[in-house]
Order: C-alpha cells, then sequence, then structure tokens
C-alpha cells in the first residue's frame, strides 16, 4: 500500500499510473464481453460509420464497433503481454541467478546463449520463433517471452554477481546457510526493486511487439480483435475512414506511454537514495 | 596582520529548506599564512562540510551557504568574499588559490588518462602551459612530492600505482599552481599506517618548503600532533572547542575534546595491554584454535585456456594457536594476508594446504555446530537490508538446521540486551540502526550460534572513535562472560592494544614477529614490526619528524611451484619470537 501512495504521490507515476489502471479497467472489460457493442458482430448496414454516439469510435470495414474491438484488443494484447513478461521475468530471474550463483561454465554457457539473443532485433526474433511455431496467441506469448529472456538475464545476473560478493552472503556462509536461502533471502530479495522496474518497462515492449506481429498477421488471427491487428485492417482505408488508424495508434501509444512513466517513477522511488524523499 | 582566511559565522545547509536543515551552525575561525589549522570531529560532525564549503564545491553536493562569510586574502592584497562569490570567479580561486585533496586516492583520479596528463591539466589551465614545458613542470611536480623516477612514472595511469603513490600524485595535483592554501579531506584515511605517516612527512615538509598554509581535516585526533599549529574539535555542526595545539592537547576545556583524548583509544606503546587472561603456561589446555601451516594461493591465469602461469602467495605459511578466552591480533597492512587468513579459518577462501583445528568448548557448554563465527568489518555490508533483524539473528539458527521458535526468540532477546539493543530491535531493518548498533547486530549473531571462536575482521576500524572505544568495551566484557577466544584482525595499533593478549605481525603473507602484546609493542624485533609501530601517530609525538621511505610491498606473486625457505625463528624471552631475517 506503500509502494501505491509513493506511485500517487510521484509526478510522472500519478499520471503512468492512472494511464495503466484506465487500460487495465479497459482490458478486463474487454474480457469479459462488457463492451458496447459484441466486438465481432458486423453491423452490415453501418459500414465505415464516423465516430458518433451509437458507434463512439466509429465502424470498420465489416461494421463493426471501434470502440468494442478496441477494448477487445486491449484485453487481447495484455493478456499476451502480461504473459509473456512473467514468462521472460521467470526464465529470466532463474537463468540470470543460476548464472551468478554457480558461476563459472555455467555462468559462460549461460550469458553466451543469452548473448546470442540479444543480437537479433527484438521484432525479428519474435518473428522467427512464430514463423517456425505457427501464428497465434499462445505461440506469441512464448516468442515474446523469449525475446524478453535475455534481459531479465542481465538484470538479474549483474546485481545478483555483486550481491554474491557482499559481506551478509559471506556472514550467511559462515554460519553454513544452504544455497537456496541464501539465492532466496539475500539475492533475490534485494533484487526485487529493479526487477519491478524492468517488469513495468518490459510490458511496454511487449506490448509493442504484440501489436507488431499482429500487424504482420502473426499474432492473434481474425476476427478476434488485436491493436496491432485493427491498425494493419486500417492500412487501406487510412484517408476514407481516418478513425480507424487513429484510436488504435492512439491507444498503443498512450498504453506505452503510461508503462513508461510508471516504470520511470518506480525506479526512482524504489531507488534506495531516493527512499526518505518518497516513503 | 590579516588573517589568508577568516571564516565567521559560517552555515551551510542541504536539502529544499537549507535553513531548516543546517549541517554546519555558525563556525568561525581563522588562519594566518604558513598556518596549519586541523578540523578534528566524527562523521557528520560537519567537518568535511566546512571544508568544501571553502572552496564551495559544497554547492555541487546540493549544499546552500546560508549565512556567515569566509574572507580570503588574495595575492595583490585585496579580500575576497567567498560566501557570496559566483562559479566563473571560483573557478580561478580553485586550483590556483586553494588546492584540496581528498580521501580516495583511488577514486579521485581518472583511471583511463596517464597521471602525467591530469597533473599538466592543472598547469595548462592555471598557468597557460603548453606541450614540453608543461610535461617538464608535471616532471617537477612529481619530483616535489618525492615519487622516484618521475619521469617514467608520468606515463603511469592510475592502476599502476600504489594508494600512497597515488595521494602524492594527488597533493601533486593540488600543489602545482602553488596554492597558499591546502585543504586536505582526510587523506590518510584510506591508507595504511606507515604509508600515513610518509604522507604525513610528505605534506610537513611540503608546507615548510612552500610556507604555505593548510587545513587538516580528521577524525584521529593522534594525527594533529604532528602537523597542525592550531586546532579545532566539531560536534554536530559546531566547534565546540578551538586553539592552539598544545593548549588543546594539554589542557582540553570542552567536555567533548576530553572525551576524544581520554576515552578513545590512543596507542601507548604497549603500556596499555591488557592485564587479565594471560596465558596460563602451566595449564596444558588444549587450544581452542590451531592453524598449521595455513597457505593460500591464488593461480594467475591469463585466459580460459592457457595454463596457470604463477600463483599470488596470499598466505605463506602462517601457524598460530589460539586459547580459550584470548584474543591473538593479526596486525599488518593492506594486501598482507591478514583478511585471507581469516577468511580461509572461516571455509571461505579455499586453503590450499595447512590444517585447522578447533577445540572443544568447557565440558560444561555443549559444543556448538559452527565454533568459528565472525564479524566484518563494514557493519553497513554486512547485513542485508532487506531484512528484519529477527530473521537476521534467525538465520544461523535455521542455517544449522534449527527453528525459530520461542526458545531461539527468547536467546535472541537476551542477546541483544547484552549488546546494548532496545527490546522492540527485532521488528525493526538494518536502516533503523547507527553503525554502532549495527556492528552490534553483527556481534549477537555471531553468538546466536554459541561459538567458541569469533574472528573480527576490522571490526571497529569503519566506526566512528568514541563509537569503537564502547563496542571495544563490549567485546571484552563479552570474552570474559563466555570465554571466548578472539582472533582479531586489525591495522589499528590502537585498538590492537587495548584488545589483544598476543599480537601476530604479518608480512606479505608471512608471520614476521609473534608474541605477548606488551613485548611486541614495546621491544618490537623485526625491522617491519619496529617500522609500523614507527608509523602509529600518537598525541605524544607532537611535530616529530618522519623519515620519507618509498619503499614497496614486495610483490607476492611468484612462478608456479615456487616454495618459500623455511622460516628461522628467534626467541626473545616468554613466547615473544620473531622470523630472522635475510
Amino acid at each position: 500500500m506503500r509502494i501505491l501512495r509513493a506511485i500517487f504521490g510521484h509526478g510522472s507515476g500519478r499520471i503512468g499510473g492512472l494511464i495503466v489502471c484506465v487500460y487495465l479497467l479497459l482490458a478486463i472489460l474487454g474480457l469479459l464481453g462488457l463492451t458496447p457493442h459484441n466486438p465481432i458482430t458486423q453491423y452490415r448496414i453501418d459500414r465505415l460509420h464516423a465516430p458518433g454516439a451509437a458507434y463512439w469510435m466509429g465502424t470498420d470495414l465489416f461494421g463493426r464497433d471501434v470502440a468494442s474491438r478496441l477494448m477487445a484488443g486491449i484485453g487481447q494484447s495484455f493478456t499476451v503481454a502480461f504473459f509473456s513478461v512473467a514468462f521472460a521475468s521467470l526464465a529470466g530471474t532463474i537463468l540470470g541467478l543460476a548464472a551468478a550463483w554457480l558461476g563459472r561454465r555455467w555462468d559462460g554457457v549461460v550469458m553466451r546463449i543469452m548473448d546470442v539473443l540479444l543480437a537479433f532485433p527484438a521484432i525479428l526474433l519474435a518473428l522467427l520463433i512464430v514463423t517456425v511455431a505457427g501464428p497465434g496467441t499462445w505461440t506469441s506469448v512464448v516468442a515474446i517471452g523469449i525475446v524478453y529472456t535475455p534481459i531479465f538475464t542481465r538484470v538479474v545476473r549483474g546485481p545478483a554477481l555483486s550481491l554474491k560478493t557482499r559481506e551478509f552472503v559471506d556472514a550467511a556462509r559462515t554460519f553454513g546457510s544452504s544455497s537456496r536461502y541464501i539465492v532466496t533471502r539475500h539475492l533475490l530479495l534485494n533484487l526485487v526493486a529493479p526487477l519491478t522496474v524492468q517488469v513495468t518497462l518490459a510490458l511496454a515492449w511487449a506490448l509493442l511487439t504484440e501489436a507488431g506481429l499482429s500487424f504482420l498477421g502473426l499474432g492473434t488471427q481474425p476476427p478476434a480483435a488485436s491493436l496491432g491487428l485493427m491498425l494493419s485492417d486500417s492500412r487501406n482505408l487510412m484517408e476514407t475512414a481516418p478513425w480507424l488508424l487513429i484510436f488504435p495508434g492512439l491507444a498503443i501509444m498512450i498504453s506505452i506511454l503510461g508503462f513508461n512513466l510508471l516504470g520511470d517513477a518506480l525506479r526512482d522511488i524504489l531507488d534506495p537514495r531516493m527512499r526518505r524523499a518518497f516513503a | 596582520m590579516t588573517p589568508l582566511l577568516s571564516v565567521s559565522d559560517l552555515r551551510v545547509g542541504f536539502g529544499r529548506n537549507p535553513k531548516a536543515n543546517e549541517v554546519v551552525r555558525g563556525v568561525g575561525f581563522d588562519i594566518a599564512d604558513g598556518e596549519t589549522l586541523a578540523i578534528v570531529g566524527e562523521s557528520g560532525s560537519g567537518k568535511s562540510v566546512t571544508a568544501l564549503s571553502i572552496n564551495r564545491l559544497v554547492d555541487f553536493g546540493g549544499g546552500r551557504i546560508t549565512g556567515g562569510s569566509m574572507k580570503l586574502k588574495r595575492v595583490d592584497g585585496t579580500v575576497f568574499e567567498l560566501a557570496a562569490a559566483t562559479e566563473p570567479q571560483l573557478t580561478g580561486i580553485r586550483g590556483a588559490e586553494i588546492g584540496m585533496i581528498f580521501q580516495e586516492p583511488m577514486t579521485s583520479l581518472n583511471p583511463v588518462l596517464t597521471i602525467g596528463n591530469q597533473i599538466e591539466e592543472s598547469f595548462r589551465l592555471h598557468r597557460g602551459l603548453t606541450g614540453r614545458q608543461a610535461t617538464a613542470a608535471a616532471r617537477d611536480a612529481l619530483d616535489r612530492v618525492r615519487i622516484p623516477d618521475a619521469a617514467r612514472r608520468l606515463k603511469y595511469t592510475p592502476n599502476q600505482l600504489s594508494g600512497g603513490m597515488l595521494q602524492r600524485v594527488m597533493i601533486a595535483i593540488a600543489l602545482a599552481c602553488n596554492p597558499r592554501l591546502l585543504i586536505a579531506d582526510e587523506p590518510t584515511t584510506a591508507l595504511d599506517v606507515t604509508v600515513q605517516a610518509q604522507i604525513m612527512a610528505l605534506l610537513a615538509e611540503l608546507k615548510r618548503e612552500s610556507g604555505m598554509s593548510m587545513i587538516f581535516i580528521t577524525h584521529d585526533i593522534g594525527l594533529v600532533a604532528g602537523i597542525a599549529d592550531k586546532v579545532m574539535v566539531m560536534q554536530n555542526g559546531q566547534a565546540v572547542e578551538q586553539g592552539e595545539l598544545n593548549q588543546i592537547l594539554d589542557s582540553p576545556q570542552h567536555p567533548y575534546t576530553q572525551h576524544l583524548l581520554q576515552d578513545v583509544p590512543h596507542f601507548a606503546s604497549g603500556r596499555a595491554t591488557r592485564a587479565d587472561g594471560q596465558r596460563d603456561k602451566a595449564a596444558n589446555t588444549q587450544p581452542a584454535l590451531k592453524v598449521d601451516g595455513l597457505v593460500v594461493r591464488f593461480p594467475l591465469k591469463s585466459s580460459f585456456f592457457s595454463r596457470a602461469t604463477g600463483a599470488v602467495h596470499a598466505v605463506d605459511g602462517v601457524d598460530f594457536d589460539l586459547m580459550q578466552g584470548e584474543t591473538l591480533a593479526i596486525v599488518g597492512e593492506s594486501g598482507s594476508g591478514k583478511s585471507t587468513t581469516a577468511k580461509a579459518v572461516l571455509g571461505l577462501v579455499r586453503s590450499t594446504r595447512g590444517s585447522f583445528s578447533v577445540g572443544t568448548r568447557t565440558a560444561t557448554a555443549e559444543r556448538s555446530a559452527k565454533p568459528v563465527q565472525m564479524v566484518f568489518q563494514n557493519p553497513y555490508a554486512s547485513l542485508n537490508p532487506r531484512l528484519a533483524i529477527e530473521s537476521i539473528l534467525g538465520e544461523p539458527v535455521i542455517a544449522t538446521g534449527g527453528r525459530v521458535d520461542a526458545q531461539t526468540r527468547a536467546r535472541m532477546a537476551s542477546l541483544l540486551e547484552r549488546v546494548g539493543l532496545p527490546k522492540n530491535s527485532l521488528e525493526r531493518y538494518p536502516h533503523e540502526f547507527s553503525g554502532g548498533q549495527r556492528q552490534r547486530l553483527c556481534i549477537a549473531r555471531a553468538l546466536m550460534l554459541n561459538p567458541s571462536v569469533v574472528v573480527l575482521d576490522e571490526a571497529v576500524s569503519a566506526l566512528d572513535v568514541s563509537v569503537q572505544a564502547k563496542v571495544l568495551e563490549l567485546l571484552l566484557d563479552l570474552q570474559r562472560e563466555y570465554a571466548l577466544a578472539y582472533l582479531f584482525i586489525s591495522h589499528d595499533m590502537a585498538v590492537v592494544e587495548r584488545i589483544a593478549h598476543r599480537i601476530a605481525v604479518i608480512y606479505a603473507g608471512q608471520i614476521v614477529e609473534i608474541g605477548d602484546a606488551r613485548s611486541v609493542l614495546s621491544k618490537p624485533r623485526h625491522s617491519y614490526t619496529k617500522k609500523l609501530i614507527a608509523a602509529v601517530p600518537t598525541i605524544d609525538r607532537r611535530c616529530e619528524h618522519f623519515e620519507i621511505d618509498t619503499r614497496q610491498v614486495p610483490s607476492l606473486v611468484r612462478p608456479q611451484g615456487f616454495e618459500p625457505a623455511p622460516a628461522k625463528w628467534e626467541r626473545f624471552g616468554g613466547d615473544h619470537m620473531a622470523r630472522v631475517e635475510a
């Protein structure tokens, strides 16, 4: 609770937190189907209807309500982003801790594999994995998860290496504490702050990557809605029906802004040097 | 005659509201030409902030001068108000008229530039010298701080020089433009005691040569005796006492100054050693810890695939024994292998050779699962900041397969009380405690497992002097109460004198002298021990002249398979013995 109060006491945290909360609400409504219209029902007579009272954000080429599709799309994109970041942070933390704690060859092998993964641009690597595994929601989750694992591995390994040489770890060794105890209590507990920040920022990237994959037709498959897919559908109608482009575009942009602002705020708040100013 | 610098009612604050957050509250002093003022105080007393205010570096650390004046007499005789100066004006003053040296020579130099480059920069900026002229000036500057072979050393980068040499380089840079005032902020705190003596000697000599004034900031009142003309004692942002050196040291008026001079350990050449718990030669008891032929080597490899080409002989054949209730102090300088010895005893470093045997406790006490415990140097780093004290104290119990139950909690509470911490400490976190309290926590944690030997690795070095005295007292009490054997590792002879029964002097990985504390401190036999003891600053040694000695510690890197010749020992009565020198 103290952290929430701190976030809303921080300038950019307030804005970022608010944006993220609104998106979460929209995503939940979208996932539960509590949208103004059914996102896949085609209102044939109202095709390409401009935004108005009946259709807040207009309709698309098939007469589907853009606002409803946007909510469903946010739900879809967030689901993919959350699961892929959960995957990446879990895998990255385990690999990073293993590399730092076991050291020597383990460190070498794990980190070289991560370097290979990092060498590819994120979207390219995700594309590669999806092409091999076939498109779909869960393959996107795994693909995006794998793409962001190396970043978490690095974020965990660096501080873990330095924590490992700290005196409290030496002290723990003199009592004969088990490796598991040292890794969980002394390393992991001290990594919570950098991980929290990294998770927030990774959510923004994951959203963007998901949109990219869907845009290229390799993520969410129609008729289900997704932000990238909606953008992709709007390409040929950019001039006749600009709302098809504007609303999903803005939705992506604002969500990423929100996560980044929140991430910046968290970084400030969780930085021990700043703690006294916000706590 | 107007003084060189006249500071009156200086007030410095920090934060958004500097008036409410004053760290220096009304400090005033005068320094005449060629005079040295020592500012003495503990951490947080405002001594560094006072000094940093003079050249206004405090502005870069978020400080604001909220009141008072600082009048500097310039070369042309005009008086310049530093408190109201603008940044461009100050740039001309810093370096040219006020030089500064910092505490950490290792971090105050840029690691990627050669030291020649960094000294030349000062000449380029303030004197407008370029090219060969600047290089020649830099070489002269190094000569001046007595760095041998100056021309070659100019091409060195900081990592190639030792801490003492780097501090000389820092002094060379600070003196490059013949400042009339030098501010030295704890210039020797990060250095070994023999190096400290050399730097102090150098500063005194340079001061005589150039006639500059100096502000010398230190926490060690023993150090000021050799260099200062006037002393100012600071506490909580105020100057509690100031005056002539002899007056302050001989008849201190303020209770805090008296406390600094009396309650804080000062080196007394063996006169202040312990009288209790002397080793009983008749009793044939088993030692609490016996170390036999300990060798620790770290192989040197240039790359992953190549074979080791040599080894760092960190500890090279160390033996000693430690009786119940006895303190063996291991003294030596950084890199001598004293900490490695401790870590090897605890199994934190794998020993290449040698054996340890840990004796059982007296029959009444049960044998502990982990009979050797350790207290570390830095109380800020040795407690996990994310764990509550209850978890911290519970860890040794959990580690040895126990559970945190009512009995364990009762033990925690009684130990906390014993080390003098409040009862409600268990739910609190390390950051809520001061350095001294944290060290008490570390001691309590080490005692949780009921050990027979406690290794104290510089356990009081990171603490302020008056806190140091209290923690030492606690350690002595605990030793008597639990018949603990201490392996006390330290570079601080004053502290060692108070706590040790026996002293082992370690140099370049080998014990060069070992014996009864009084005997070793009052009649050192080995040349290194003599040098070490001669370097300890004391309040008795006023304005003493130190020999400048630039000998460096021999390299510990030896070729693969190298074995040192077996040691020959010379005995000097009792159990005092020293290694025969070649």
